[in-house]
């Protein structure tokens, strides 16, 4: 079902995520203040009870990835949000989500760290996020939008993917996406519900149920592990999804997501105006990881160029990814700091000087 | 020798709860829980809540409480119950909402949940069970361990100015306006179980007639923790009431 609103609008992006997430079918939210997603909260303050659906703000993060694990045992379509520092109280609640198999989306508006760090925005939660997030053995797919209006379809596709597979999901967007604001052509979407035959409602004429991670015999504990591990293989199957731009004849590749994404476009525009052929290879899955496609693509690229706003993070995954295709160089900042177009052209220019073509390249990359 | 059968049929004068499980229990022999979980079975049987009711397991040696009691189950993280109570309860109305937890869940690492949860008034019923140590993991020491109670982590025993004062949780959740019921009973005499299902029934009609957050604390005894036979801690009990004293602290169900 889409509601879709055919003029452009001037939205923000924590009020965006939340009435696409509203327009989606959202049955209840749950968060805490935290900048830079605070709007997102504010936002759904207003428009969930108008709705008639569920809004709490909680007396914590634990509080609200809490709630998000009873109201979505009961089948219900839940979101919670926050940002970095609140993320990580959130990691044990999402640790039993996967657990006992309830789904969710979990929205991280990232901010500068370690610690209480800054507000401005960053990629330093990406090992947290694309690496389990929580203790024991689990994947959480990770998506990762790089603008507004991609933020909003992927809200919709979050839900989706979480209730298609029992998992919580994270939508990892940070402190510029949350804050800016850019037109966008609302094109909402409802996905369709599933028959949680396995929810909660109370056992009136049916066995009861129990919806629960624990389990003290080993040897069952083990099936349960094989089972969630067998739903990631899937999920590794069905799900890896990435963008490209001008690959098709680039010497130069840059990889890169989120935020850090649009400024590698810029440069990319800039290396080619300068002669130098790059492209831009954007995972919007950040796991299922999108690495046949650009273990394909290295093999053809003479240099791959890291860009993060973390500080060599997104790097291990493409160089696992990569397996010594091509050289792999990196450009991180840090602390809220987000690298110009300018000085990504520059590191593309190092790249290229200090690589020969792919043609003469030696070894397994050929 | 052959007994005779009565000329009339016996009379049935007790009967297990519908919503009780007929199966024996992993607890300790002597362990309170069992009266408990009995009493909560007879209360839901009695206001015909089982089949709407939807019940939070917490960490603790409880949290098995989806083995005996015949309702829909969700088992939170330590301490989390009154968060994930109230998750359940905001998307499903029509739900009888409530968890069973102990004194190491709901006062020490618990403490945020079940203190927001009553300063919501959140329409959930709290079965707290009393024991004053982590019976699971050991016997360790708990907040609402007794001054000079031996444990395996005061092995001296409990001292004030070492380990603090014993935590009177329910009292000051009974200060807190969202809480429409709240009171501590005891399993220590057959006398007093009647009276913890009364308080049990009360909680859950705080519940029911939507006047707000309901909690009723047990005194329960842990053997093994305590290191006493099985009769030795429920005659300790009366013991345990000169810093827990039974009663009601708050009653606002009958309030309009």
């Amino acid at each position: 079902m889409t509601a879709a609103a055919p003029e452009r609008v001037l939205m923000k992006g924590n009020e965006a995520i939340a009435e696409a997430a509203v327009q989606a079918g959202c049955d209840a939210y749950f968060g805490y203040p935290i900048t830079p997603q605070a709007e997102l909260l504010e936002w759904m303050a207003r428009r969930m009870p108008e709705e008639g659906r569920a809004f709490v703000q909680a007396e914590s993060e634990i509080g609200a990835i809490s709630m998000a694990l009873g109201a979505g045992a009961t089948g219900a379509r839940v979101m919670v949000s926050t940002s970095s520092p609140g993320f990580s109280l959130m990691a044990e609640g999402m640790s039993y989500m996967a657990g006992s198999e309830v789904p969710a989306v979990v929205v991280n508006v990232m901010r500068g760290g370690p610690g209480l760090g800054s507000i401005g925005p960053a990629q330093a939660d990406y090992f947290q996020a694309v690496k389990g997030h929580g203790h024991g053995d689990y994947r959480v797919p990770v998506l990762a939008p790089s603008s507004i209006a991609e933020a909003m379809e992927l809200v919709a596709d979050a839900f989706e993917l979480a209730e298609r597979f029992r998992t919580p999901v994270i939508l990892l967007a940070d402190g510029i996406l949350g804050q800016a604001m850019e037109p966008v052509v609302p094109a909402y979407r409802n996905p369709d519900r599933r028959d949680a035959d396995w929810a909660l409602s109370g056992a009136d004429g049916r066995p009861p149920r129990v919806v629960r991670s624990l389990d003290l015999q080993a040897e069952a504990l083990e099936r349960h592990n094989d089972r969630l591990q067998a739903k990631y293989r899937e999920i590794e199957r069905v799900g890896a999804r990435w963008a490209g731009e001008q690959l098709d004849d680039a010497e130069v590749v840059i990889v890169a997501y989120g935020i850090a994404a649009r400024v590698a476009r810029s440069a990319v525009a800039m290396a080619r105006a300068g002669g130098l052929r790059a492209g831009l290879f954007r995972p919007v899955t950040l796991w299922p990881f999108p690495s046949a496609a650009l273990a394909e693509l290295a093999s053809r690229t003479r240099a791959v160029l890291v860009v993060e706003l973390s500080a060599g993070q997104l790097i291990e995954d493409v160089r696992l990814a990569i397996e010594g295709r091509s050289p792999v160089f990196g450009h991180g900042r840090t602390g809220g700091m987000v690298p110009s177009p300018s000085d990504l052209v520059e590191a593309l220019r190092r790249a290229w000087a200090a690589t020969e073509p792919v043609e003469e390249r030696r070894g397994p990359g050929r | 020798m052959t007994i005779p059968l009565p000329e009339a049929p016996a009379r049935v004068i007790a009967t297990r709860p519908r919503l009780l499980e007929d199966r024996s229990t992993h607890y300790c022999p002597g362990c309170g829980h069992g009266v408990v979980h009995r009493l909560v079975a007879e209360v839901l049987d009695e206001l015909g809540l089982g089949p709407r009711t939807i019940a939070v397991a917490a960490v603790g040696c409880a949290v098995f409480a989806y083995e005996y009691l015949h309702v829909d189950f969700l088992e939170a993280q330590h301490g989390r119950a009154p968060a994930v109570a109230t998750g359940i309860r905001r998307v499903r109305p029509d739900a009888f909402v409530m968890t069973y937890q102990g004194d190491g869940d709901l006062a020490a690492i618990g403490t945020a949940e079940i203190v927001h949860a009553a300063a919501r008034g959140e329409r959930i019923t709290t079965i707290f069970v009393n024991n004053g140590t982590y019976g699971m993991t050991g016997g360790q020491l708990a907040p609402t361990s007794l001054l000079g109670q031996r444990t395996t982590s005061t092995p001296l025993g409990r001292d004030a100015r070492l380990n603090g004062y014993p935590l009177p949780i329910t009292e000051m959740l009974a200060l807190v306006p969202g809480t429409a019921y709240a009171a501590r009973g005891s399993v220590g005499t057959p006398a007093l179980i009647g009276k913890a299902k009364a308080m049990i029934r009360r909680a859950c009609e705080a519940q029911t007639e939507d006047r707000g957050f309901g909690i009723v604390e047990i005194l329960s005894n842990c053997p093994v923790g305590w290191g006493m036979t099985p009769v030795e801690s429920i005659r300790h009990l009366a013991e345990v009431v000169d810093t827990y004293p039974l009663g009601v602290f708050v009653d606002r169900v009958g309030e309009c």
